[in-house]
């Protein structure tokens, strides 16, 4: 058996010598070797199979056991807009993702654009894609803390709600860049040379046929950078706040509790489950509505990167038939 | 005229989006910088003791000082959190991935990437609840522990979640190993796995280590998941069955509660400060594994 | 307890230092002792002295209740202590029930979070555990007034099952140092001991190691930390040798834990006000001046005869209620 695997780690020469000898018929050796790399070949086949097998099986069973933990443990009340329910950190969630990508998709969108179309081949764009990398790769609770830092500590404000979705935004900022330069990029050269060949400067043709034509790709980005953010937490630890105050009927954008006040604190979905720890025993359902909460957001993951999924078929599918 | 000033304008509206990407980069490593070396400049502890120390006492109180700033329980504490999942993430990452592109390559792509993709967008804090709700029960009983909060615990967890990041790169990085290859190793006489083992992997080696070191990256940084899990003693474990504490969870547990400014706030920031340079490291390891394979193919 | 005696001297020093330079140009030596000795009482009577918060609390109901109904309005905003939280909150929801114009918030964040935003004017009302001086440089803290709203008793608290339900204040701190490792040292069965603590910076570990354990510090390399005390209790209960220390507040609604009584007095309410349990402290509530008018009102309502009773529904104790015995052991 020993021996085998060994020649077999030597693969190279055997294989040669398999072929060049397979017309004059092989021999036991031979034989033995070959029923052993298939042998070998079935194994790690199974083992492969076994591997993806368990993968989808440890996510159907963890998202299940999530969404069925959180319908078990639903309660009506639960979705009010009180301190008892979690109507307001939903709120708080989808307000600050949208004022997040208020400021990112302008923000990426722009910077893909002069990536693909403008940036030639210097410093300054090598600098762009080393910073992008950077930036991506920094872990959320940093961004947090720089937030912390630069948007609380430096500035006369309480935590709030545009101090997280700048976090937030940050954090979305390299993933709408670089899709947008992809998007671009991906286009056939024909679009813009068309455009350009009638006259447009390359802004008109960036702006009126090119982004255009790109912006499902976008769309599909943006979304994945949306569902990202609504799950965000450790950058929200020290921005967004871990508290949310509304009056639902005070719609005056300077107060302190109207809804769509950017300028106040929002305790978001996922930091709720981290903060209801802290009220531990003080509110009975804690873990019930954690549960509850884990539950909304596996859902909204799901609904997200299904819409995203959905989307850059319907992309690819346009794309092969328009070819065809 | 009016479409030139566009023209113009437009592109240095861009450029300039473009280069803000450089001062937010820049300026969040700066500002970290500034507070994280305060340690070093307004409280003179040497970079030696902050890194090597295990002795963790800093006042708190405002205007005192000359307490112990000793970080290497935490950053142990990360590296083995870090390194056991990695440890159980890469040869099932590396097996799903091969799995995916080579073995089972439509249903990969339709099932198995969106599955990923959901694996990915889970958020942390969901994984850390599961954890500290499922998980640490379990490993108490199995292990019969006094607690399950455990280096292995904050383990499984870190595994699980850097798993689809360390899949979805190999998995590139497998497809991007030229048809060629697989024709002749299929053309020698090779069975698929010994096509996979010894041409495919091989080739793909580089992009690869690129992805565990994504996924490193990613675990170094997470910090609720493993706070919920890790239990958060100050101490270096004595096995993968004791609690201990890592950097991201020593940080969040004392941010807002210390005195801003004060010694214990500012050891908080050099460990912020600490991450930020990790991540920037593993940056440039990929550049050289990169630029290492470029060269090799290049001959 | 050392370093509240250095802050109280200082205090006083820097205090009869100003009396000094302002009253004594070529004055005798004489006159400087008997400004520094009145600034000393002054200071102690203004920061902790709760024989004094009683008749302060006696005028302030005065003041509520001369207030009429309706005719306090705007916006308040308190934030800080977590422990504090719930009770404030419970204030704020009878507060506005009262007086339908007013709109209370509370927030946590925690005690040096409070601290700094009332001392910055972000909040009306900095909720904090801590005496503002521990937490804030002396020129941001000077500006603010204590309030202290009430007392918070700390309990030691263990397993159901473990059957420990009295300890020494030595064996305590020999668990707590971890100098005593496993139950049957102490007369409970053989189980090894878990320590389940908070993070060094939190007021509740600051409480119970001044109070309880004579000011030992924790074996932080032996203890499990949670964030906070409700993953504190859920860790004891789940845990047959485990140990820990919560607020009474958090043990009302509560009986899946067994509160400890320490040489062999209780942890209740009556205790801290007889001045036989010790390990209590006050929560404060600080305003920047005398704050804003409704901040008044609320602090009022908050330290009144008729939310007294909610007080201690919720586990909180009434500083009217301590006896001399009582503040005179936790003064400042």
């Amino acid at each position: 058996m020993d021996g085998n695997i060994v020649n077999l780690g030597t693969s190279e020469t055997v294989k040669a010598t398999v072929v060049t000898k397979r017309e004059e018929g092989m021999n036991d050796e031979m034989r033995r070797r070959i029923r052993n790399a298939n042998r070998v070949d079935r194994i790690m086949t199974g083992i492969l199979y076994g591997v993806g097998g368990f993968f989808l099986i440890l996510l159907i069973l963890l998202a299940g056991y999530i969404i069925i933990k959180g319908i078990l443990d639903f309660q009506p009340e639960f979705f009010s807009f009180s301190r008892k329910g979690i109507g307001n950190q939903l709120f708080n969630t989808v307000y600050l993702v949208f004022l997040s990508l208020l400021i990112s998709v302008p923000l990426g969108i722009a910077a893909g654009i002069y990536m693909a179309e403008y940036a030639g081949d210097n410093m300054l764009t090598k600098a762009i894609r080393v910073s992008m990398e950077s930036l991506s790769s920094l872990p959320s609770i940093v961004i947090g803390l720089f937030g912390y830092l630069v948007f609380i500590l430096m500035t006369p404000f309480d935590t709030n709600l545009l101090a997280g979705a700048l976090a937030v935004s940050i954090l979305s900022l390299p993933s709408i860049t670089t899709t947008t330069e992809d998007a671009i990029r991906s286009l056939p050269k024909s679009y813009k040379r068309g455009s350009m060949g009638l006259g447009a400067t390359q802004w008109e043709a960036i702006t009126t046929v090119l982004l255009p034509a790109c912006t499902p790709r976008i769309i599909t980005g943006v979304i994945l950078a949306a569902g990202r953010g609504f799950g965000e937490a450790a950058a929200l630890l020290y921005t967004a706040g871990q508290s949310t105050r509304i009056n639902w009927s005070d719609w005056n954008l300077l107060s302190s509790r109207c809804p769509l006040n950017p300028m106040r604190p929002g305790e978001t979905l996922a930091l709720h489950i981290w903060v209801l720890r802290t009220e531990g025993s003080m509110n009975a359902n804690a873990t019930e509505i954690a549960n509850v909460s884990a539950a909304i957001l596996v859902v909204l993951t799901l609904v997200f990167s299904l819409t995203a999924r959905y989307m850059s078929d319907r992309i690819t599918k346009k794309a092969t038939g328009e070819s065809a | 005229m009016d479409k030139f000033r566009r023209e113009y304008g437009g592109r240095s509206l861009v450029t300039i989006c473009g280069a803000f990407i450089i001062v937010l980069t820049v300026s969040i490593g700066l500002f970290l910088f500034i507070k994280g070396s305060g340690t070093f400049t307004k409280y003179h502890h040497s970079v030696f003791e902050f890194l090597f120390s295990s002795d963790f006492n800093p006042m708190d109180a405002p205007g005192q000082y000359g307490g112990t700033v000793g970080a290497a329980v935490p950053i142990v504490g990360s590296l083995l959190t870090c390194g056991l999942a990695l440890l159980i993430a890469t040869p099932f990452s590396i097996a799903a991935a091969v799995f995916i592109t080579e073995i089972a390559p439509v249903a990969g792509k339709k099932v198995f990437q969106p599955a990923i993709e959901i694996f990915v967008g889970i958020p942390s804090v969901v994984y850390g609840w599961i954890g500290l709700s499922l998980l640490v029960p379990w490993i108490k009983n199995a292990f019969h522990l006094k607690a399950g909060f455990s280096v292995l615990g904050a383990g499984i967890v870190l595994a699980i979640m850097i798993f689809p990041t360390i899949t979805t790169l190999s998995a590139d990085a497998i497809r991007s190993v030229p048809m060629d290859y697989r024709k002749a190793a299929y053309g020698l006489g090779s069975t698929r796995w010994q096509m996979i083992w010894h041409v495919v992997l091989p080739a793909s080696l580089s992009g690869i280590l690129t992805g565990i070191i994504m996924g490193l990256s990613r675990a170094f940084g997470e910090a609720l998941a493993v706070a919920m899990v890790i239990g958060k003693t100050r101490a270096f474990p004595k096995n993968i069955f004791s609690p201990t504490i890592n950097l991201t969870a020593a940080i969040a547990a004392d941010m807002t509660g210390s005195t801003d400014g004060g010694e214990f706030n500012l050891a908080l920031w050099s460990m912020a400060l600490l991450l930020f340079i990790i991540s920037i490291l593993f940056i440039v390891l990929i550049h050289v594994i990169d630029a290492k394979s470029k060269k090799k193919l290049a001959g | 307890m050392k370093k509240n005696m250095t802050n109280v001297i200082a205090m006083a020093l820097t205090t009869a230092m100003a009396f000094a330079g302002v009253t004594a140009c070529g004055s005798s030596s004489t006159t400087t002792t008997a400004a520094a000795t009145e600034a000393a009482t002054t200071a102690a009577a203004t920061t902790a002295a709760a024989a004094d918060t009683a008749a302060d609390t006696t005028a302030a109901t005065t003041t509520a209740a001369a207030e009429p109904a309706g005719d306090v309005s705007g916006e308040l905003h308190a934030a800080g202590s977590s422990a504090l939280q719930p009770l404030a909150q419970a204030a704020a929801d009878l507060f506005m029930d009262k007086y339908p114009d007013a709109n209370v918030f509370v927030d946590g964040g925690g005690s040096g979070t409070g601290l700094k935003q009332v001392a910055a004017d972000a909040i009306d009302i900095g909720n904090s555990d801590v005496y503002a001086e521990e937490k804030l440089d002396a020129d941001q803290a000077k500006d603010l007034v204590d309030h202290q709203v009430c007392t918070i008793t700390m309990a030691p608290v263990v397993n159901k099952d473990l059957g420990v339900t009295n300890l020494t204040t030595e064996q305590l701190t020999d668990i707590f140092t971890a100098k005593t490792t496993n139950w049957k040292d102490v007369g409970g069965p053989d189980e090894e001991i878990l320590l389940v603590t908070r993070p060094a910076t939190s007021g509740t570990r600051a409480t119970f190691k001044t109070w309880a354990l004579n000011g030992a510090e924790e074996a932080s390399n032996e203890s499990l930390e949670t964030d906070d005390s409700g993953t504190l209790l859920q860790t004891v209960q789940d845990n047959k040798g485990a140990i820990g220390y919560v607020a009474l507040s958090y043990l009302v609604n509560n009986d899946a834990v067994q509160a400890v009584s320490i040489d062999g007095v209780e942890p209740s309410l009556e205790n801290t006000y007889n001045g036989t349990y010790k390990v209590w402290a006050y929560e404060h509530m600080y305003t920047k001046g005398d704050g804003s008018d409704i901040a008044q009102v609320f602090i009022n309502y908050m330290m009144g005869d008729e939310f007294a009773p909610e007080i201690e529904k919720m586990g909180y104790g009434v500083s009217s209620k301590l006896s001399a015995d009582a503040a005179e052991s936790h003064k400042k």
